[in-house]
């Protein structure tokens, strides 16, 4: 299983791959998760990967395997689209965060990404996971409420989710996170 | 128990389990979280030294003190620490020394693409590199053993992915590795030519029998599979070669220096073509050409960047992978900015309004050379602005000086910059140094640093007074101001460029990021707004243009407080609660 998580620097793409790293380990299988630190954190665009399986060899996933794609933003998500497999499922984070080029208006933010990624055939699964975690407590948890999304459509069952989260976590946010990965389990 | 571990973590888990006594270390991206992890455990002496010749210096000088020891440092570390580590070559070791080097092919987040294999043969030092975090923690151990069985430094290289990435690790305990005797033995550490010459010969005599030990180590393995194709790969390369063709046959190198000779004329005897993998030089593949072994290498894949298991497939198999789809329109790159809140943000804003030549330096104020800020000239490499900037002032004369300025971070400026204001001093130059004090390491993650107050282990410590460093080189013109203060900033740099004699101005503002800055709230525009954009010229990543003009995407502003600054009609006021 190969999962990739795009986002922007900051949005906590790190600690979201951790989590699922952690999940994925309770499948008795081998595990490789693939960070980004330094500059590129930065407000940059961020590509982690958990890949798990009987064995997994490379922590990288290529243009055309991953099996899942996590987007915390929606340009992110056209961005990175082609690393998804025919047939791959897309959530999204319909949020958008504009970056440097839009922002001196060198450049367009590409409009209606959804639909058009949709009209190609993708599986899309879109939310406001930005306003679902405002509403949790906290726009940092944007992070675990996609991993809420992920968790429904995954064969790692509900009680490992929960047990990863607790694992990975500061205890002090638990409550807020046990509630954002709610509110996106139940979209 | 099986653990989910980073490489970095893993190293440091090797080397503690190994014995290790003191890490000293300087950061640098993707070495840093080695240091980091080693100084979490309470047996193990670490410190951030204030750059990487020093921290070599002082891990070489616990080795002939009788403990392992051990240095970590990215790629262009090893450029500051090279004079040590040439000379170290040479004494050889009392406790195990290892020196981890992290490489960053692709340049995730590093200013060149070096490879730090050329220094192990150059230092004639023996380099391990292992391929994902279970070999991390093996090598890391091994590296200890052959340092003390060899009497030499040892190497251990990583590569960006493999350093950042988690995967299984099995811990074990700690070896209990007693300190050596220290006894005096100036013949082996003193390195004046008379004790140099005859350790040089010791030198060729070790790499020799290394040589000889990499035949048969099982640091280096054979995997058979189908012998039309054989791959000769080491580190993360072999990974990425081995999800492209898991049947081909194998030779997989954990040990890159020095190489073995039979074992690659026997293994490439046994496939009908033989490749060589390796991401940046042809390091393997110039060995294996060397002892006639043949091979195919560079003909076939890139000096550049990284590799990827698609990448070997397309060259092997001529594969295209399918996907579920394309962006079939221009999609806007997002590079890495200035963070909301950011205290250079207001020093660039000023130097960019003044039209200022800037002579830049390494740190998360590089990216004050993007768009819109668009304010740096140069960047080579760590202290360089301030020499580049003296440079420059002798190249075309003192009225170059007039529209210049040397800009740098204080990690940056007691790594090395205050070496090149030492010399604009002494050389009676004029050059305006700007040190950017956020008061912690930012650009690798905030680590603390001699002039933060604080030890890497979180004791507090004498903090280094940059004002009084800077008067005791000699320059008398030292003012500390606010970046934020946008006014009193400009008037301060025009003043002080303006001056026919060096000077410094330290900008002082925590990072964002850090407990010390203590922002709350956010702000937002209101319908004063006159839509004239100043404050999109700040390049703030939470303002951005709408139809009906700026607006402050509150979910990102961290309530700074500097864009009002800048607005002429007040339109911009705090929400949420006062600071
Ligand atoms: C020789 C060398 N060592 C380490 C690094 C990695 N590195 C880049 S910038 C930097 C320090 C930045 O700190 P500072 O100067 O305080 O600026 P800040 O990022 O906090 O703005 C480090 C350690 C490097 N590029 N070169």
């Amino acid at each position: 299983m190969n999962i990739m998580i795009v986002g922007v620097g900051g949005q906590g793409t790190l600690l979201a791959s951790r989590i699922i790293g952690n999940a994925a380990l309770a499948l008795g299988q081998d595990v490789k998760v693939s960070e980004v630190h330094g500059m590129s954190q930065r407000g940059g665009s961020v590509v982690t990967y958990v890949k798990y399986g009987e064995s997994v060899a490379s922590p990288v996933i290529d243009e055309g395997q991953a099996d899942i794609i996590l987007a915390f933003e929606e340009l992110e998500a056209y961005r990175w689209v082609s690393y998804l497999k025919p047939g791959g499922t897309l959530i999204v984070n319909t949020h958008a965060i504009a970056p440097m080029p839009v922002i001196t208006g060198a450049m367009a933010y590409p409009e209606e990404i959804v639909k058009k990624l949709q009209e190609k055939q993708v599986q899309v699964t879109a939310c406001d996971a930005t306003r679902l975690a405002q509403e949790a407590g906290n726009v940092k948890a944007v992070n675990v409420v996609l991993i809420g999304v992920l968790a429904r459509t995954s064969s790692v069952s509900k009680e490992e989710w929960l047990s990863a989260l607790r694992e990975t976590v500061p205890p002090k946010f638990l409550d807020l996170n046990l509630k954002a990965f709610e509110l996106g389990y139940s979209i | 128990m099986k653990k989910l571990m980073l490489g970095n973590e893993a190293v440091a888990r090797g080397a503690y389990e190994a014995g290790v006594r003191v890490a000293a270390s300087y950061p640098g991206t993707p070495s840093t979280e080695i240091t980091e992890f080693v100084a979490k455990y309470d047996e193990v002496y670490a410190e951030w030294a204030p750059n990487e010749k020093v921290a070599v210096e002082v891990a070489v000088g616990a080795s002939i003190a009788g403990a392992r020891a051990m240095s970590c440092m990215k790629h262009v570390g090893v450029n500051v620490a090279a004079d040590p580590l040439f000379t170290a070559s040479y004494t050889g070791v009392n406790g195990g020394l290892v020196l981890c080097v992290a490489d960053d092919p692709g340049m995730h987040s590093s200013q060149n693409e070096q490879d730090s294999r050329h220094y192990a043969r150059a230092a004639k030092v023996p380099m391990l590199e292992p391929a994902d975090s279970g070999e991390c923690k093996a090598f890391m151990k091994e590296a200890f053993a052959l340092s003390e069985a060899y009497d030499t430094p040892v190497f251990l290289r990583l590569t960006t992915r493999v350093a950042h990435s988690q995967s299984l690790v099995e811990m074990e305990d700690r070896a209990d590795v007693p300190l050596k005797d220290y006894v005096k033995d100036a013949p082996k550490y003193a390195m004046v030519p008379a004790n140099a010459r005859p350790k040089h010969v010791l030198v060729e005599q070790r790499m020799a029998k290394l040589a000889e030990m990499a035949e048969t180590s099982p640091l280096n393995r054979v995997e058979m599979g189908d012998r039309s194709v054989g791959i000769i790969a080491a580190g993360i390369t072999y990974q990425y070669a081995k999800e492209a063709m898991p049947n081909a046959s194998f030779l997989k190198l954990g040990m890159v220096h020095p190489l073995p000779t039979k074992l690659i004329l026997d293994f490439v005897s046994q496939v009908d073509t033989c490749y060589v993998m390796e991401e940046l030089d042809p390091v393997i593949e110039t060995h294996c050409k060397a002892i006639g072994a043949k091979v195919i290498g560079k003909e076939k894949f890139t000096l550049l960047g990284e590799y990827s298991a698609n990448m070997i497939r397309a060259v092997l198999t001529g594969e295209v992978p399918q996907t579920a789809g394309k962006a079939d329109e221009p999609v806007p790159m997002r590079p890495p900015v200035l963070c909301p809140g950011c205290s250079h943000r207001g020093v660039f804003y000023v130097l960019k309004k003044l039209g200022l030549r800037v002579s830049g330096d390494i740190g998360c104020y590089s990216l004050g050379g993007s768009a819109p800020l668009s304010s740096i000239d140069t960047i080579v490499c760590m202290g360089a602005s301030v020499s580049g900037a003296l440079g420059m002032e002798k190249a075309r004369g003192a009225d170059f000086s007039r529209g210049t300025v040397a800009v740098l971070g204080d990690s940056t400026f007691l790594h090395s910059g205050i070496t090149g204001l030492m010399d604009v001093v002494y050389n009676k130059g004029t050059t305006t140094t700007i040190i950017l004090d956020n008061s912690i390491t930012g650009m690798t993650g905030h680590q603390d640093n001699p002039a933060t107050g604080f030890t890497i282990k979180g004791e507090p410590t004498r903090q280094v007074d940059l004002v009084q460093l800077c008067h005791a080189v000699g320059v008398d013109r030292v003012v500390v101001a606010d970046p934020f203060e946008l006014k009193e900033f400009e008037r301060i740099v025009k003043e002080e460029v303006a001056a026919e004699e060096p000077s410094v101005i330290i900008a002082q503002r925590p990072c964002a990021l850090i407990k010390k800055a203590h922002y709350t709230g956010s702000y937002r525009i209101n319908d004063k707004c006159k839509n004239c954009k100043m404050c999109m010229k700040l390049g703030c990543p939470a303002i951005s243009l709408t139809e009906s003009g700026p607006v402050i995407d509150e979910t990102q502003c961290v309530g700074c407080g500097l864009c009002p600054h800048v607005c002429p009609f007040g339109a911009i006021e705090r929400v949420g609660d006062a600071q």
